[in-house]
């Protein structure tokens, strides 16, 4: 993480950390044969993570967001067990079963987006601690409208994994840190058939067959 | 009063890594009681070497910080008028972690 961020500056930081750990964590289970992959999400990222996407109109991760269970009908099914538990809760609990755990700040998530949402959401459940809960089951009844146009689902040219663009994020990405393209993959597309992001596909897609690049064919792995 | 002031979840990092504090503390000028509304500032002055935003916001702890009394959450003793006696302790955890 820490070469990546030399290359891509302090921007943008958990778009590539997130993207890769989910990448690395799929694989990793895909390896390992397992059945089923198991976060610990806990009420409060859920809570965050809804009002992260009202924030930034994101409209399909806000129609999936608060699924208990997720890629149901891919090889290895997520699920999410404590998506009702406080994290107050939870260190409590570690707190006096004297559980040891990992507490150390993430350096390079001071700007996130997300650290906003979650100041929020504390001042919240200091005045009110059931904003938490309800706001998760606010996310849960949401219905996109009809008329909205979602993306589909589809599998990258490149890995084989799933993604609803032509590339996957994780491939996009890496391309982009590949040539020294930091912004390559950032930023929203207007629209499902942005100009912006088509080019670039397309530009990347050209490149498939002669490239040398690290990223691992998914189909090379036994799902 | 002699209180033992713990420091956990990422926080000890802002009083030189140390978890445990032994200190003593007297109530202010022309008061018999020690309330948590007084230890907070004495701490954030004495024992908080850097980044006080991290714990304090406004005269309470900063918001994801659990305060334990005697491991017992503080807000059943009274919150910032929670009254110490000797020989307490009060812990300080960070809840906010995690990515």
């Amino acid at each position: 993480m820490d070469e990546i961020v030399k290359t891509i500056g302090l921007k943008n930081n958990c778009t590539f950390c997130g993207v890769f750990r989910r990448q690395a964590l799929d694989r990793g289970a895909a390896l390992m044969r397992a059945d089923k992959l198991v976060t610990g999400h806990n009420a409060d990222d859920m809570a965050e993570t809804v009002l992260l996407n009202i924030l930034r109109g994101d409209i399909a991760r806000l129609s999936r967001c608060t699924f208990i269970i997720t890629g149901e009908d891919g090889p290895i099914p997520r699920c999410k067990p404590f998506k009702y538990t406080y994290e107050k809760e939870i260190v409590m609990y570690a707190y006096f079963k004297k559980l040891d755990y990992f507490s150390t700040e993430c350096i390079y998530s001071p700007n996130a987006y997300r650290g906003f949402a979650r100041e929020f959401i504390k001042d919240l459940e200091r005045i009110r601690p059931q904003a938490i809960l309800d706001i998760i089951r606010s996310g849960e009844n949401f219905r996109i409208s009809t008329s909205t146009k979602m993306p589909e689902q589809g599998t990258c040219e490149r890995c084989g994994y799933i993604s609803s663009q032509k590339l996957c994020k994780a491939c996009l990405l890496l391309e982009g840190l590949n040539r020294g393209l930091p912004k390559l993959g950032i930023g929203r597309s207007r629209g499902l058939n942005s100009a912006k992001e088509d080019g670039e596909q397309r530009m990347l897609r050209s490149e498939v067959k002669g490239s040398n690049l690290q990223s691992k064919q998914c189909g090379t792995l036994d799902f | 009063m002699r209180l033992t002031l713990e420091f956990g979840g990422g926080l000890e990092l802002l009083c030189n890594s140390i978890k445990i504090h032994h200190v003593d503390v007297s109530p202010k000028t022309g008061e018999d009681t020690l309330s948590m509304r007084d230890l907070l500032p004495w701490i954030e002055s004495n024992l908080i070497k850097e980044r006080p935003e991290m714990f304090v916001k406004g005269d309470c702890v900063r918001p994801g910080v659990l305060v334990l009394i005697n491991d017992c959450d503080w807000e059943l003793c009274g919150s910032l008028d929670a009254v110490l006696e000797e020989k307490d302790v009060v812990v300080f955890i960070s809840t906010l972690h995690g990515g």
